[in-house]
């Protein structure tokens, strides 16, 4: 092969050893397997709704029909106030980011004990995974976010005051930041599953604790003095920033509250990604 | 020029034995605390209980085009080894270096989702293996030709029969044009003809592609036929890195100690329920022998412990070349199997066997399963012995006759003109 490196100097391709360097490679490597993280989105895809009647129709109909479960919920029994933006507006401003963040997040935590038939076996980044959850999710995203779009050209057909701000051209930044929180909390997430299964089980009402620790469903003002605490959750200025760009109201664009946000989600992403490099490397022996 | 493609240099993995539990969240808790006081903690000096050396210092090399055999007993090391070569876990010291691309069948099929279509399986697993997306549809139609299943490439393989998906499988990681390939007795399945197929895929990856190919198994004539060196592990230690026929001879070679007493080392497979402790070869006198008269029936006694209650128990006895080639089989009746059952602790069994053994050196093999064939307690050539040419004492002053082959051919001859 390569007869021609350094006589005295042995050239490998590959040196197995105990130490963790792995860190500074993964991006090269990760993209050297980017048919694979295709292939996974792909599978993600096709798998889900196999053998049912509607097939991908429900990728549609599943935020729709999550919308009407909560506006009846929080709108008509509990009458939640919306601060006067309509209900099916500011519901579905919520569950779209929602709906991006929280599943990636829940799939993301289960990497290593979801995979861990195919992992125990062969080797490939196990980023990819991840990664192809992000980018499965993000798609599902565009077909929510058509969907928001479209009741939001209704409501402004049926003349509502709705209406996008210029703020709304920072979308990107918005799903950016939430891509990156979701990362680094399942990373960790995921990691301490490995070895602490509880972790894994008290993961769904985590979840939907922190849902309602933001004002996915209703304004923060709702909660009065104990405001605060939905502050501190880092995704409520993104939440909030989305839906103020979108429908004009309902909402801030606030600019510590979005530093707040992008610095957390860059300290979790770090840690998340610091674990999971550990922990790939020997995580056979303990799942 | 150096052809050296994997350099193994003192590769030890140590396992943490028990369960997980509140107390390894304090003993972690406690070992960061000492870690953040300063000083590395991660490999306390001394020996703990609580752990296992999978592998200890293990050093060996491996040229390139060798077809190497890897052998070894039960907890050898063997699949821990293939484990960190395959990169699946990380050795706890040493290094393995290594040139080329390594690609393993540790199991074959792995990533295969059963909704997906035949198509879209080898695409995800070529990817997971590490193929691209062109390397593999250059090669898609050599692979669905080498499975045999064009007709039910786009039918989701949860619809394919076992055999199918399993050479769908296999063809997949046959077409990896790897340098290296890591092969772990992915043989035993398929039916005969799929097998010969895949024996000789391995042979042209090693003499006529000039790959390397590390090859794990029991099977020691499968060792013997394919490979050109071997390497045998035991304990977690390289016991011999030579030639074939050495490292087989090594693999059934017994210490010197008492006859037929079964020893953990010897076992090729156990699964905890039983254990085999003894086996005897008893002559008439109910004496233990290891020359059995030409055509004498042999009577085989075996001593095992059970830990637990066994029901329906399947047998079985085999007579074995030295090198592991099985001459003759027999396991309990299918009603005995159904009817046996064993409390916890000691127990007997007793075979008689028709001997239709050729003179000669043979060695018995023993094994124990449920009835659905998951093997509890397995041991190869555990007892050898030899078939005399004489068929009762009183011929031993007869003149010597040539054997030939293993089985007595039970002849009637005639002249006819």
């Amino acid at each position: 092969m390569s007869k021609e490196s350094h006589p005295g100097k042995e050239r490998w391709d590959l040196v197995i050893g105990s130490d963790s360097s792995f860190f500074s490679s993964q991006l090269a490597l990760l993209w050297r397997y980017r048919d694979l993280i295709l292939l996974l989105v792909k599978r993600d895809f096709t798998a889900q709704y196999k053998q049912s009647i509607l097939g991908p129709l429900w990728h549609v109909l599943q935020p729709i029909v999550q919308t009407i479960i909560y506006a009846t919920l929080f709108g008509f029994l509990l009458n939640v106030s919306t601060e006067g933006v309509p209900r099916g507006m500011f519901f579905l401003s919520g569950f779209v980011l929602w709906n991006f963040f929280a599943p990636s997040f829940t799939s993301i935590s289960n990497t290593f004990v979801s995979n861990a038939s195919i992992f125990g076996k062969v080797y490939f980044p196990r980023m990819t995974a991840p990664i192809a959850v992000l980018f499965s999710n993000l798609i599902k995203f565009c077909i929510h976010f058509a969907i928001f779009l479209v009741v939001m050209l209704i409501y402004m057909g049926t003349g509502k005051d709705v209406h996008p701000t210029w703020y709304a051209l920072l979308t990107p930044v918005y799903l950016f930041i939430l891509a990156l929180m979701a990362l680094g909390l399942g990373l960790i997430i995921s990691s301490l599953t490995t070895k602490y299964r509880d972790v894994s089980h008290f993961l769904p009402y985590f979840v939907q604790m922190l849902m309602f620790f933001t004002p996915v469903l209703y304004p923060p003002a709702q909660w009065k003095q104990y405001e605060w605490i939905l502050r501190l959750s880092p995704l409520t200025p993104v939440i909030e920033a989305f839906r103020y760009s979108w429908i004009g109201s309902g909402g801030q664009v606030s600019g510590e509250g979005l530093l707040y946000s992008t610095v957390f989600a860059i300290i979790v992403f770090f840690c998340g990604a610091w674990l999971f490099a550990r922990m790939e490397r020997s995580f056979m022996d303990t799942v | 020029m150096n052809d050296t493609v994997i350099r193994i240099e003192h590769l030890s993995k140590r396992y943490r034995l028990g369960v997980i539990t509140a107390s390894s969240l304090g003993d972690d808790l406690r070992q960061l605390v000492r870690r953040m006081r300063g000083g590395k903690t991660a490999f306390p000096a001394g020996e703990d209980k609580n752990e296992l050396w999978a592998l200890r210092d293990v050093s060996f090399d491996v040229q390139k085009g060798e077809v190497l055999g890897i052998v070894g007993k039960n907890g050898a090391g063997k699949s821990t080894l293939l484990k960190i070569l395959s990169r699946v876990t990380a050795p706890s010291s040493g290094t393995i270096s290594i040139r080329g691309r390594v690609a393993s069948l540790l199991e074959v099929g792995t990533g295969f989702h059963p909704e997906l279509t035949g198509r879209e399986n080898v695409f995800l697993n070529g990817a997971i293996l590490g193929m691209t997306r062109a390397e593999i549809r250059r090669q898609f139609d050599e692979i669905v030709d080498f499975a045999g299943v064009e007709k039910f490439i786009d039918t989701p393989v949860k619809r394919y029969s076992s055999g199918m998906y399993v050479r769908l499988a296999f063809a997949v990681a046959a077409h990896l044009e790897p340098e290296i390939l890591i092969v772990d007795e992915v043989l035993a399945v398929g039916d005969a003809d799929f097998q010969k197929k895949c024996l000789g895929k391995m042979k042209s990856a090693s003499t006529a592609e000039g790959r390397t190919v590390l090859f794990v198994s029991h099977n020691m004539p499968a060792v013997k036929s394919l490979c050109t060196k071997a390497v045998m592990l035991k304990n977690g230690a390289l016991e011999l890195h030579g030639s074939v026929h050495e490292v087989v001879n090594r693999y059934f070679a017994k210490e010197a100690g008492m006859k037929g007493i079964v020893e953990d080392a010897y076992r090729t497979a156990n699964s905890g329920e039983a254990k085999y402790l003894r086996i005897e070869l008893l002559g008439a006198d109910d004496k233990t022998i290891d020359e059995v008269y030409y055509g004498a029936p042999m009577r085989i006694r075996l001593h095992f412990e059970a830990a637990a209650e066994l029901k329906g128990l399947l047998f079985d006895v085999k007579a074995c070349t030295s090198d592991g080639m099985v001459i003759t089989h027999t396991y309990n009746t299918v009603d005995d199997r159904a009817a046996w059952t064993f409390s916890p602790g000691g127990h007997v069994c007793e075979v008689t066997m028709d001997n239709h053994l050729q003179p000669g050196k043979y060695s018995l093999t023993v094994g124990m399963h449920h009835l659905n064939f998951n093997t509890i307690d397995y041991v190869e050539n555990i007892y050898d012995f030899t078939i005399l040419d004489i068929a009762k004492p009183e011929e031993k002053d007869k003149p010597y006759t040539f054997f030939h082959g293993f089985v007595k051919a039970g002849s009637r001859w005639a002249r006819l003109s």
